[in-house]
């Protein structure tokens, strides 16, 4: 399957199968915005077996949404296009700490009790697999977890 | 009050390390300053004698759960010190109209210069402690801590064998939802244990996240379900009760109601010296024959708490001296 290359944006490679939607909805939907997008789903990938490719078009993706992407695509790679050459290739780190993006799923949690005015924070536990503890209560969220949540 | 956190290098174990600071979990606890909190203790251990140390102070308690030996031995540490202490009762304060533990404490804070708290809410200490300028002490929150109870379990330990290292234990119970025991359980990483024998049904062992900071702080511990197993060995066995309000099923609380009891002749399977204690209060598990033995520790554990817990905020509300 041939997509063209882009002249200048984002190409996200290493992306899990499936998850080419979420990464989109992750990066605010940049088609609605008038970017291009072009998505490659389910194909073959020596390191993953199956992954997904995103690429949009003349939109550079921010360091804050690289490191947001680790959340559902923890060994994604982010290419920066520009003319036509890769000028960055940054992987996705996940962030030390999340504030309001999770939320934590023991139902006596504090944050779950009192969430107008604690907010939800998780700091990073494991990277490989991805996981995140919560601050208050320490239950730790798995990969999949983190990636429904997000998805 | 967060944010001052521990002190580091030679000031590590200071007498000031106490002052102002929030207590919401033992594990952020040295061993030198909890070894420094006994030694405290021990001064108050023996006929009480008129104090006037906080003399300018008022505690406020705050239990959103019910409580008899942290409230009343918090209440009586404070009175022996001379301070005076308020009470929010939630049966009958804005808690009803639903009032948020934000506002509760944004209120405790001002009236009061130390908050003692219990909440059936995993993290509420520490979201009280975030939010107020005065000290919270967490008095249980949820399943998950009870700091000062695990410090007066290892004081109890500590007066009883002599010493917390080289000991074996056996921690027998409700493992996953008795904040109690993992309190005990963290309490002891402090220390150098022989060996820890966790021992409870299967549905009632340590949750994930206990078992995992246990292993990341170095505990020799094992699981296991047979008490008679390990009483042989043990010196120091801590019992719980099933925490039947914290089970999310009730049926899941039905299949193992009952599942483990002391009884004396077990009891007399241990060796000498043995120590029985139980943060109380008790249930089916601990039946009342077994508080005749010579090793049942659990109403000294229980009287020691004031000692304990006066040292405790001696240390924090007054001027880090105790």
């Amino acid at each position: 399957m041939l997509v063209r290359k882009i002249p200048d944006g984002t190409v996200i490679d290493h992306v899990p199968a499936g998850k080419a939607l979420s990464v989109l909805r992750l990066l605010g939907d940049p088609q609605e915005n008038g970017f291009t997008i072009a998505m490659v789903m389910n194909v073959n990938s020596s390191k993953m077996n199956r992954k997904d490719i995103v690429k949009v078009e003349g939109m550079e993706v921010s360091p804050e949404q690289v490191q947001r992407l680790a959340l559902i695509a923890p060994r994604a790679s982010v290419n920066i296009v520009r003319s036509y050459r890769v000028v960055a290739k940054k992987n996705a780190v996940p962030p030390r700490t999340l504030r309001g993006v999770l939320n934590c799923t023991a139902p006596t949690c504090v944050s779950v009790r009192e969430k107008e005015s604690a907010p939800s924070i998780f700091f990073l536990s494991g990277r490989s697999p991805l996981r995140y503890r919560c601050k208050y209560c320490g239950r730790e969220l798995a990969e999949k977890e983190i990636s429904s949540q997000l998805g | 009050m967060r944010g001052g956190g521990p002190p580091t290098g030679a000031d590590w174990v200071s007498r000031d390390a106490w002052k102002g600071r929030d207590v919401i979990s033992i594990l952020d606890f040295s061993r030198g300053e909890l070894e420094s909190l006994f030694k405290a203790a021990d001064a108050f251990v023996g006929p009480p004698r008129p104090r006037k140390d906080l003399a300018d102070r008022i505690i406020a308690t705050a239990f959103f759960e019910p409580s008899t030996r942290t409230r009343l031995s918090f209440t009586t540490a404070a009175l022996r010190l001379g301070a005076k202490v308020i009470d929010l009762s939630p049966d009958v304060s804005s808690i009803l109209k639903g009032e948020s533990l934000h506002d509760t404490t944004m209120m405790l804070e001002g009236y009061s210069d130390l908050i003692v708290m219990r909440h059936p809410s995993e993290g509420a200490a520490l979201l009280a402690a975030e939010l107020s300028s005065v000290p919270v002490v967490n008095g249980g929150d949820g399943s998950q801590h009870h700091p000062t109870q695990a410090m007066l379990d290892l004081f109890t330990v500590r007066r009883l064998k002599g010493r917390i290292d080289g000991l074996t234990y056996a921690v027998l119970g409700d493992n996953r939802y008795a904040r109690s025991a993992t309190s005990f359980l963290y309490g002891l990483t402090k220390f150098k244990p022989k060996m820890v024998h966790i021992v409870s049904p299967e549905t009632l062992s340590p949750r994930a996240e206990v078992v995992k900071q246990l292993k990341g702080l170095g505990l020799r511990f094992e699981l296991g379900s047979d008490l008679e197993k390990v009483i042989g060995a043990a010196d120091v066995l801590y019992l719980t009760r099933i925490q039947k309000e914290r089970f999310p099923d009730p049926n899941e609380y039905e299949k193992v109601k009952g599942s483990y009891k002391l009884t004396k002749e077990v009891l007399a399977k241990g060796k000498g010296g043995l120590i029985v204690l139980h943060p109380l209060p008790r249930s089916t598990e601990l039946p009342y024959d077994v508080d005749s033995a010579k090793a049942a520790a659990y109403m000294t554990q229980a009287h020691l708490a004031v000692p304990l817990r006066m040292a405790l905020l001696l240390k924090v509300a007054g001027g880090g001296e105790a």
